[in-house]
């Protein structure tokens, strides 16, 4: 094979053109949208160059809030719904009988539409006039007082959307980590188990470090994934995120271009970029800890 | 030291119905400190019965003894076995240290050794399989014979009462795996543990065991010394599982005490019912003569050196040549399309031909 072969670049072409176009030119054109001072969408002018658009967005208190909202959920949702998952997926693994319906069941959130199963949450936690909701009424029983969820404090909302978060992420978590417990090999349980190792013992120093790949590879797309969130809080809390005080970065992102406030290319952008840097510098983080261990 | 009772260990319902007996009603005892090699073809039960030896399975029905103690009932850690398994299993990402140690660490209370003692036996262990200069490493950075001394020094390492290996050789080339088993033989002498060892491989067995135990089917066909039992196989089966080339085997009759093959009496019988019989007769059982009792047609002759080995043809064999292994020096009496033999007298055997059961 001929390696500089110029009809290998004719069958390349379609592809460098179709992602040149729709990835790499975008990507390359809102780091320079950033840079652009006091842009007019209308006439596509600018006034100058320089880092006006960042000071403004980090001054920004809805980019504040955002900013939060996406750190508790990356924070809150990541841990927890890795950890839930992997407790599930041994469980599943340690069962016999109904596996196959325990399987189905876990995964059925992975293949219902996100805006449906927002609306059903937004129907389990919503306070009405005429009704304290479903999960309200469960809380009654044990006499604890109604919280309005979709509609009251933040942290009973930011609750809702962790727990939806978590919902929808967890059964490709299950999906991956159970096949990743059935590959380990048996025999290594064998050897385990005739040399007299609790069960404890077993997965910490067996179980734990053979799926240990997936587990890093898990963590890091569910940050990455966290960071992006954006449907789960429209899903709950609908488009007015800021006036919610739900919005997300990828939010803000989005109103800044479309929203009610929109119209800034630039702010968007700005914000677009930080938030690049900021999964960047946790995938980073993510890798170098546990490249460490291994 | 190890006393067995029947073990019967059916009902491992697949799914598609039907019951498989891996292992029916095995009787044996072995001695105190000796290799006994379970031998058999594949799907014999011979795992079988070492992972109910190790308690990975439960028996159905029976009794496992250590000496005299009753350990059916107890789980595998509390038997007190050391394990080799197939494929090492070895714990990828621990160092061949940390392999080693991994069974001292699970002990608890009063049995589990201070650090250092743990550090000490790893080293004696390790020393014992010649690997000290490899603790370092992880068992992906090892050679399969490493990595098998790696595996044995981990079964050894909290001093078993009995030594289990699962056909151990198995992944190994045909060079280590000569080297590996004189290496295992050394080791458990110097250890004295009683050791059982699975494996189909014949030859294997013959050379490292103090005993073998053939298997079919899940049940015993035979124990005894390697020589005893070839020499004096029970049954058809035994006769033909052991030895290279295999026993030869010939369709034969029995008249008034005296074996025939096709036309011609080979040999006597004494004390054999008349009727047909199968006759086995190991290749070096046959000497060459001019006035034989037995002809055969020549088909070809192999050069082995010391040996020749003579191949031919004959009606009433059940296969497709027969083997005979005689001295080189016989070389120049062979040609033209006959050879005639004489029979060595401990070297056929005569079997029934329904059950394989030895008559002769």
């Amino acid at each position: 094979m001929e390696k500089n072969n110029p009809k290998s670049w004719l069958y390349l072409l379609p592809a460098i053109l179709f992602l040149g176009v729709f990835l790499v030119y975008p990507l390359i054109d809102v780091f320079v949208y950033s840079f652009e001072e006091g842009y007019n969408f209308a006439s596509q002018t600018y006034q100058g160059v320089g880092l006006y658009n960042y000071s403004y967005v980090l001054r920004d208190p809805y980019f504040l809030q955002a900013l939060k909202n996406t750190f508790l959920l990356v924070i809150i949702t990541v841990p927890l719904s890795t950890g839930l998952a992997l407790l599930i997926s041994l469980g599943l693994s340690s069962v016999k009988a109904l596996r196959q319906l325990f399987q189905t069941v876990y995964f059925l959130p992975y293949v219902t539409n996100t805006l449906a199963v927002g609306l059903v949450f937004m129907i389990l936690f919503k306070k009405t006039a005429y009704t304290d909701g479903f999960i309200n009424q469960i809380l009654g029983w044990f006499g604890i007082g109604a919280v309005d969820f979709m509609d009251g404090p933040y942290w009973a909302k930011m609750f809702v959307l962790c727990l939806y978060t978590v919902w929808i992420v967890m059964p490709f978590k299950i999906l991956i980590l159970t096949s990743a417990l059935a590959s380990v090999n048996q025999e290594y349980y064998n050897a385990a188990r005739v040399d007299g190792t609790s069960s404890l013992r077993i997965f910490a120093r067996i179980t734990l470090p053979m799926i240990s790949p997936t587990l890093v590879y898990l963590v890091i797309t569910g940050f990455i994934g966290a960071f992006k969130a954006y449907s789960d809080a429209v899903a709950l809390f609908g488009t007015n995120l800021n006036a919610a005080g739900m919005n997300t970065i990828v939010g803000y992102v989005y109103d800044m271009l479309y929203g009610n406030s929109g119209g800034y290319p630039s702010y968007a952008s700005a914000a677009a970029v930080l938030l690049f840097w900021i999964v960047l510098t946790v995938t980073c983080l993510n890798l170098l800890v546990s490249g460490k261990r291994n | 030291m190890l006393q067995e009772l029947t073990k019967i260990f059916p009902a491992r319902n697949k799914k598609s119905g039907g019951e498989v007996t891996a292992a029916k009603n095995l009787n044996f005892e072995i001695p105190d400190g000796e290799l006994v090699s379970l031998l058999g073809p594949s799907g014999c039960g011979k795992s079988t019965t070492l992972n109910l030896l190790c308690g990975l399975l439960k028996p159905t029905g029976g009794r496992i003894f250590f000496g005299e103690e009753d350990v059916t009932d107890l789980p595998a850690e509390k038997r007190g076995v050391g394990m080799v398994f197939q494929n090492y299993a070895l714990y990828p990402h621990l160092t061949v240290r940390q392999n080693i140690l991994f069974p001292l660490q699970n002990l608890k209370g009063a049995e589990r050794p201070s650090k250092a003692e743990m550090l000490r036996k790893a080293e004696e262990a390790a020393d014992l399989v010649q690997i000290g200069e490899l603790m370092d490493r992880r068992p992906g950075e090892l050679s399969g014979g490493q990595q098998q001394r790696v595996a044995i020094a981990r079964a050894l390492v909290k001093m078993p009462r009995i030594l289990l290996m699962d056909e151990p050789l198995s992944n190994l080339d045909a060079r280590l795996r000569l080297q590996t088993r004189e290496e295992i033989r050394r080791i458990q002498r110097e250890t004295g543990l009683t050791t059982v060892f699975v494996t189909h491989d014949q030859e294997e067995a013959m050379s490292i065991s103090d005993r073998i135990i053939v298997m079919k089917e899940g049940a015993v066909q035979q124990m005894g010394r390697p020589q005893e039992v070839y020499d004096e196989p029970a049954s058809l089966f035994v006769a033909k599982f052991l030895g290279t080339p295999p026993i030869n085997v010939l369709r034969g009759t029995v008249k008034g005490e005296r074996l025939y093959i096709g036309e011609e009496a080979v040999r006597e019988a004494p004390g054999v019912p008349e009727g047909e019989v199968l006759a086995g007769i190991r290749p070096e059982g046959f000497t060459l003569c001019q006035g034989g009792a037995f002809t055969c047609a020549l088909k070809a002759v192999e050069v082995m050196g010391r040996d020749i080995s003579v191949v031919c043809t004959h009606p009433a064999l059940e296969g497709e040549t027969l083997r005979a292994i005689i001295s080189a020096e016989n070389l120049a009496q062979i040609g033209g399309e006959k050879v005639r033999f004489d029979l060595k007298p401990g070297k056929t055997f005569l079997f029934r031909p329904d059950d394989g059961e030895r008559i002769l």
